[in-house]
């Protein structure tokens, strides 16, 4: 049940390190990743208050080069990638001709004529196929780096100080949504403030045969400061405290940007037509005269987990529904996000509950986020 | 891990104590508890209501899933664990010890249990 090993599953190189630590692994779109080494409650709280050391190898790496490849991705892409400075990230969409999302990216600007675009896992061959098919025509290559990367990420407060103390990289001057090349405990690694967690903290891009090297490091020098290993357990409810949407629960291939509250990852503004603009400039008129369906937060008053799927009720109607739900650590209540009818959206609605198996049971409307780091 | 020996088990992972007095005690095993993950809450039957064998009589929810509690036995319920309503932490720390759910007045001799040794087996498979 915790640990079966599965041959089709694929496995990180980190995989021996997890089996050693004793993690609970589970299939993750096809790869066997840790769930969880211990309680994924002191997980989450290792990454609020302390650190947290995530191997996120599952994530795919897509490279794109060539004298068009900004060109290239503002026509493939939804944002304005031409105007990323090089060091520097952005989180943008691929959207589908009718303007549904692919998936959402972050987009890594690493030279003038180099792009390392990152996919959802359960995304990345899509990603893949629909940016080589966008690219006929361009000057630009689309190369698939899946397995050319390991990506380790060190999340939360104390994560500057364990990585200041394996390189020299200008960590100070690296701003949130900025990369850099750089060397961390002699393995060469593209250092990028990023993360999922709502922490600052940092992703690390290696060549997977110095995955293991590097993740003893930082698992040494984090060691005085309680830098723990966590799972993707922690990291969901990380990002769902955070609000941030996951595919699959808030981002679907039925929704538009303009429907998941997202509308400002379109750029009409750029130059040139993209895929999905049409669409998406319909979606966001009609999102103007007649409201979607709002992404909102929904906080528990009782102790019963609200889970993707369930109805959000009010006054005996359905008004919505859950895109994901889990006890929140830090609040120590359910939380959820639903995406709920606009009349019931306006934080403080009363009369808001969620049908968990047969009871209506009340919730309170929030804004989002959940949780937010004091800076 | 291991299942203590005095305990008898059902194959949906619950554990029943040998009766005193005709009242055994039921919970979930380790095992269950290791799969959970974080229980962090629990629904169980109210002392006084009849729990049959097999069937539901609670649930559990943990960070990632909710799961249905069956009884391993049929009987009138005598009592809760406050303790775990209150700190559901305690079926992860000690499920076979703080972590017990309720106790039941045994009316029908549970026929498929499963020995500490036949469980160990089962949850191996």
């Amino acid at each position: 049940m915790s640990s079966t090993k599965s041959a089709e599953l694929r496995h990180t190189a980190l995989d021996a390190v997890h089996r050693s630590l004793g993690a609970t692994m589970t299939d993750f779109a096809g790869w066997d990743m840790p769930l969880r080494y211990g309680s994924e409650r002191d997980e989450h709280l290792a990454v609020r208050t302390r650190a947290g050391l995530f191997d996120l190898s599952h994530m795919g790496e897509i490279t794109v080069t060539g004298a068009e490849a900004a060109a290239f991705l503002n026509f493939a892409l939804v944002g304005n990638i031409a105007s990323v400075g090089v060091g520097r990230a952005r989180y943008t969409m691929i959207c589908r001709a009718d303007g549904g999302i692919l998936d959402d990216l972050i987009v890594y600007r690493l030279a003038e004529t180099e792009y390392m675009v990152v996919a959802n896992a359960s995304n990345a061959q899509v990603v893949l196929d629909a940016l080589t098919e966008r690219a006929e025509g361009f000057a630009a290559e689309v190369r698939d780096d899946r397995d050319a990367y390991a990506l380790i990420a060190v999340q939360g407060p104390q994560s500057p100080g364990i990585l200041k103390s394996l390189t020299d990289a200008d960590l100070d001057g690296l701003k949130y949504y900025a990369g850099l090349p750089g060397t961390v405990a002699g393995v060469p690694a593209l250092i990028a403030r990023t993360g999922y967690t709502g922490e600052d903290g940092f992703e690390l891009f290696v060549k997977p045969e110095h995955a293991v090297a590097l993740w003893q490091a930082l698992t040494e020098a984090g060691e005085g400061v309680g830098l723990v290993p966590c799972g993707l357990s922690c990291r969901d409810t990380l990002r769902l405290e955070a609000g941030m949407p996951l595919y699959g629960h808030e981002l679907t291939t039925s929704l538009t940007p303009f429907d998941a509250g997202l509308g400002r990852v379109v750029k009409f503004e750029k130059e040139g037509d993209f895929v999905g603009r049409e669409a998406l400039a319909q979606a966001a008129s009609r999102a103007q005269e007649n409201p979607p369906r709002v992404l909102v937060g929904l906080v528990a008053e009782g102790r019963r987990v609200p889970r993707a799927g369930y109805a959000v009720v009010a006054g005996g109607a359905v008004i919505g529904e859950v895109t994901s739900g889990a006890p929140s650590p830090t609040l120590g209540k359910p939380i959820a996000m639903a995406y709920v009818d606009a009349a019931h959206a306006a934080p403080g609605t009363e009369g808001v509950g969620v049908d968990i198996r047969g009871t209506h049971e009340p919730y309170q409307v929030v804004a989002l986020p959940f949780y937010k780091r004091q800076k | 891990m291991s299942n203590p020996q005095q305990l008898r088990y059902s194959k949906e992972h619950e554990w029943l104590s040998a009766a005193e007095d005709g009242v055994a005690t039921v919970g979930i095993t380790e095992h269950a508890a290791n799969a959970l993950g974080d229980v962090v809450f629990v629904q169980l039957p109210e002392a006084g209501s009849t729990v049959s064998a097999g069937e539901t009589c609670g649930e559990l929810e943990s960070t990632k899933s909710v799961s249905d509690l069956y009884s391993p036995v049929t009987g009138e319920v005598t009592e809760v664990n406050e303790d775990v309503v209150n700190d559901p932490s305690l079926v992860n720390s000690a499920p076979f010890e703080g972590g017990w759910l309720f106790k039941v007045r045994v009316t029908e001799e549970p026929a498929e249990l499963l020995s500490a040794d036949e469980y160990t087996a089962f949850t191996a498979g």
